[in-house]
């Protein structure tokens, strides 16, 4: 009865588990022999010898990789701090049932669903040119004395891409964490209560601790997306202005689809991907920890 | 804790305005001819032209990365459908040695960042003469769709009460009918709900299209817009116009679905 | 003539948990089989391989004269009503009864007056057209039942059908059950963790502890005569009372290294001196039609505990000291080593 079942389940199983074999794992494993490759098709006399890790020496010597890896860190913890508060105050607002509270929660799932690309020139239009609507607004209101060019400052080019990711993915982050929310036992509120507990007492005491697994599980999300991030800038600045904003993912896009550098973006990938799975390895070990030293 | 506070008001009111009034700006823009596009705004519509979506059909054919989207996410959508609802049922229903590490590395895979995989996905899809082309594509496609199918699936057959099957055997039905006959009619919610998440997210993919297909005879939407080229200068209103029509089918979508949706992405989320 | 037989039955589980071992059991036709026991002592999975929902690792289970033990549920002509009720959610009462003669490709008619006849027996044709999540919890309960018997299998199987019920609705059913067996003359296989539900529905009763069997017997025997320590704890409420072997003196037979256990209902309260030993009154609770004493042994009330059940008059005074009698013919004497009765 077992091994019929067992022998149903792998054929129901070994479909999807090709597909992703052929498309997802052997690429991979394809990256990673051609990063240990010198490979520039703008150069193919060179053909494609053996190199070891010197494409990884020469990136650890590349300052614009490092840069890119500085802007991509900048970016996932302002963007997903950002996105963690502000998700926070929507999950709890939400957490109320009250009239209209479909329609809100639609209303913010909206940015969410649009491709990135199309958010990222919406907002690009928002902060464009001396007259875009946020120039006129922020003079107007006396915010601002004169116009910013916001694509030409280094600095004031984060502003844009930092609104347009929290702006968009925020939904996700509240929705998660309403979830979280919803799990916890209303009666511990009311002991709360009982007992003489303030509301941010209650927040600090009963919310908060019980909301860590669901805040853990937002942060693995979005802190990867945002390592991640490629759309988003690609469309809003291009990496710009020169190359300071650009992302570790749009620096090994140009390497390997602009440049054509094959070998050299492909160990740019390598390290990108490492960096993701390091990053998702401490996540999951500090969720484990959470989900069974929690339960004591 | 005071029932009647002002703050979850102000707070709401705050965020929902915030998160409607690029929309409500773009739009607005959209139907802005272009000479007025950037003169000192007023927040309030007139003299709205349509222009630029005359534009977008007359000069610019986009009902091409319309039609190739809706191909390429259709497809997508189909084919991680009906392969994952299968793969997660087994996962989520049935006992067999290795399930756990099986779901972790499918999760694992959908975890990859795409950067890492274009160059070689690239490679062989040059080799396979695929460049371009629909299945060169939705085969690349495949890479984050499959998993996130999976991983949505899964969640919904899981909170199916657990001895349906046995019962359903019990009565009389072999495995695959008790599958036809019992699971799969509660299991339509979900897979409905899967399906429209994965067509959404394959209509927004942007990374793949850019770097698998060559010209407007089979670029999406996203990277269509994206590479919009004025002659002398950024076409702004053509290219909100084409924003609100992007976004017009996956905002229908999940305004008319939104609470399965919401179901959907958390069930997997917090549970699993 | 037994029906169903277990023969050596065992279920090892691959991460090495032994669920049941060497069981051997006969099941008669139209008899009602209880299996007993505390959580985890296998009866479950001893009822889920007579149903063909897990495969021994060992042994053979045979329904009338077929060996079954590889053969799949659906072809066993057996019905099972789950603890969970298990019943289709998006099927009403009516297609949910049908549901088994259906998969059975019985004809149309006859499905159709079996329907009827069960739902009339059952008291469910007001709801046949409903939907599991429109009724209540007890006639959810009566669709599960009704499923089975529709079917008219040769063995009706039941696991703990009654946990889910509220303690009234739980008694009430519990005579239903006993009734509708005595109409149907089928053969029950029930398994329950309710010693009492077992005592009252069972016609034999088969008491299980970490994957054995300890005693296959008619309740009044599990009852006057339990076959090791175990079987006495736990059948009967309240529980026996044990004491040291040589705890009370002048007593038949105190053998060292024995433990005798003596029921609540078979031990008088007396005056002081006056019975077998004395003792120091704890608590008394009123239980309306008795009394149950807390004892304590000694005059001074620092002996094992004793409970005594005693007739509502004379009422008992808490805080003093009263004698105890023994009924000389009611007492169980058992090894402290293996538990095994000796006398």
């Amino acid at each position: 009865m077992e091994r019929q079942e067992a022998r149903v389940a792998w054929t129901l199983v070994l479909p999807a588990v090709l597909t992703i074999l052929l498309v997802a794992l052997f690429p991979l494993l394809w990256t990673v022999w051609e990063s240990l490759h010198l490979h520039d098709l703008r150069m193919p006399w060179l053909g494609k010898p053996f190199v070891g890790i010197d494409n990884y020496v020469e990136a650890f010597g590349d300052p614009r990789f490092w840069a890119a890896l500085g802007h991509t860190a900048f970016f996932a913890v302002t963007s997903v701090g950002l996105e963690l508060i502000i998700g926070l105050w929507l999950a709890l607002a939400l957490n109320r049932a009250f009239r209209g509270r479909g329609l809100v929660r639609a209303a913010v799932l909206v940015p969410w669903a649009i491709p990135t690309v199309v958010s990222a020139l919406l907002w690009r239009f928002m902060f464009e040119g001396q007259t875009g609507i946020v120039n006129s607004v922020l003079v107007g209101v006396g915010v601002l004395k004169e116009p910013v060019v916001w694509f030409i400052h280094p600095a004031a080019a984060w502003v844009p891409v930092v609104l347009a990711d929290v702006w968009k993915t925020t939904p996700f982050v509240a929705l998660l964490l309403l979830a979280g929310l919803q799990n916890i036992d209303a009666s511990l509120y009311e002991a709360a209560r009982i007992d003489g507990a303030t509301a941010w007492r209650q927040f600090r005491h009963v919310t908060l601790p019980l909301l860590k697994p669901a805040i853990l599980v937002a942060l693995i999300f979005r802190t990867l997306d945002a390592f991640r991030v490629f759309d988003l800038i690609y469309a809003l600045t291009g990496g710009g202005p020169g190359t300071s904003t650009e992302p570790i993912a749009l620096y090994t896009f140009n390497a390997l689809l602009q440049n054509l550098q094959f070998g050299y973006g492909s160990a740019l990938s390598v390290i990108v991907f490492l960096i993701t799975f390091c990053l998702a390895m401490v996540y999951i070990k500090l969720l484990g920890a959470e989900l069974t030293g929690g339960k004591r | 804790m005071r029932e009647r506070s002002w703050w979850p008001v102000i707070v709401l009111a705050l965020l929902v305005g915030a998160s409607a009034f690029p929309f409500y700006w773009t739009i607005l823009s959209s139907f802005t001819p272009e000479s007025r596009l950037f003169q000192p705004p007023s927040l309030l519509p007139s003299n709205l032209v349509l222009d630029h979506y005359r534009a977008l059909f007359t000069e610019r054919s986009f009902w091409l990365p319309i039609r190739n989207s809706l191909i390429v996410a259709g497809a997508t959508t189909i084919f991680c459908v009906s392969l994952g609802a299968l793969c997660a049922y087994a996962l989520a229903r049935l006992e067999f040695k290795g399930k756990a590490p099986l779901l972790g590395a499918i999760l694992a895979v959908g975890m990859f960042p795409q950067i890492s995989v274009v160059s070689p996905l690239y490679l062989l899809l040059r080799e396979l003469h695929l460049i371009n082309t629909y299945p060169g594509l939705v085969l690349p496609y495949l890479t984050f769709a499959m998993p996130l199918t999976v991983w949505l699936l899964v969640g919904f057959f899981r909170q199916l009460p657990g001895e349906l099957e046995e019962a359903a055997m019990v009565d009389g039905a072999g495995r695959l009918r008790a599958f036809w006959e019992v699971i799969v009619p509660l299991a339509v919610p979900g897979i409905a709900t899967t399906a429209i998440l994965t067509f959404v997210y394959s209509w927004n993919e942007f990374l793949f299209a850019l770097s698998f297909t060559l010209g407007p005879e089979r670029q999406t939407v996203p990277v269509a817009i994206a590479l919009f080229r004025g002659q002398y200068q950024v076409p702004w209103g053509q290219i909100l116009a084409a924003a609100v029509i992007a976004t017009l089918p996956v905002t229908l979508l999940v305004l008319a679905f939104q609470r399965r949706i919401v179901q959907g992405l958390t069930a997997g989320a917090v549970k699993g | 003539m037994a029906l169903v037989r277990l023969e050596g039955v065992g279920k090892t589980y691959p991460n090495g948990h032994v669920a049941a071992k060497g069981l051997d059991l006969e099941i008669r036709d139209g008899e009602f089989m209880v299996l007993v026991g505390p959580s985890g002592c296998g009866k479950s999975t001893a009822l889920r391989m007579i149903a063909g929902l897990e495969t021994p690792t060992s042994g053979r289970i045979m329904i009338g004269d077929r060996d079954v033990t590889s053969v799949p549920p659906q072809d066993r002509d057996i019905a099972m009503v789950f603890q969970t009720y298990a019943l289709y959610p998006h099927m009403t009462v009516r297609e949910n009864l049908a549901f088994g003669l259906r998969m059975r490709g019985t004809a149309p008619e006859v499905i159709e007056k079996r329907v009827q006849e069960a739902s009339r027996a059952l008291g469910l044709d007001p709801v046949l057209g409903r939907r599991p999540a429109q009724l209540s919890g007890g006639q959810r309960q009566r669709v599960a039942l009704g499923r089975a018997i529709v079917r008219e299998p040769k063995v009706f199987l039941f696991d703990e059908p009654l946990s889910n019920l509220d303690a009234k609705l739980r008694v009430e059913t519990r005579a239903e059950l006993a009734r509708l067996h005595r109409r149907l003359g089928a053969t029950v296989v029930y398994v329950t963790h309710d010693q009492e539900e077992a005592m009252t529905l069972g016609w034999r009763v088969a008491v299980m502890r970490d994957g054995f069997l300890q005693q296959v017997a008619p309740p009044m025997e599990l009852y006057r005569g339990p076959a090791n320590r175990f079987v006495a704890e736990f059948v009967g409420s309240p529980g026996m009372n044990f004491l040291p072997g040589n705890a009370v003196a002048g007593i038949g037979q105190t053998p060292s290294g024995t433990t005798l256990g003596v029921r609540p209902h078979d031990l008088t309260i007396v005056a002081p001196g006056a019975g077998d030993a004395d003792a120091w009154v704890d608590v008394v609770e009123s239980r309306g039609s008795e009394l149950l004493v807390y004892l304590r042994m000694g005059a001074t009330g620092d002996g094992a505990e004793l409970r005594v059940v005693a007739p509502p008059e004379p009422q008992i005074e808490e805080e003093r000291t009263v004698g105890v009698r023994f009924d000389r013919t009611r007492l169980h004497w058992f090894e402290v080593e293996t538990g095994r009765r000796v006398g």
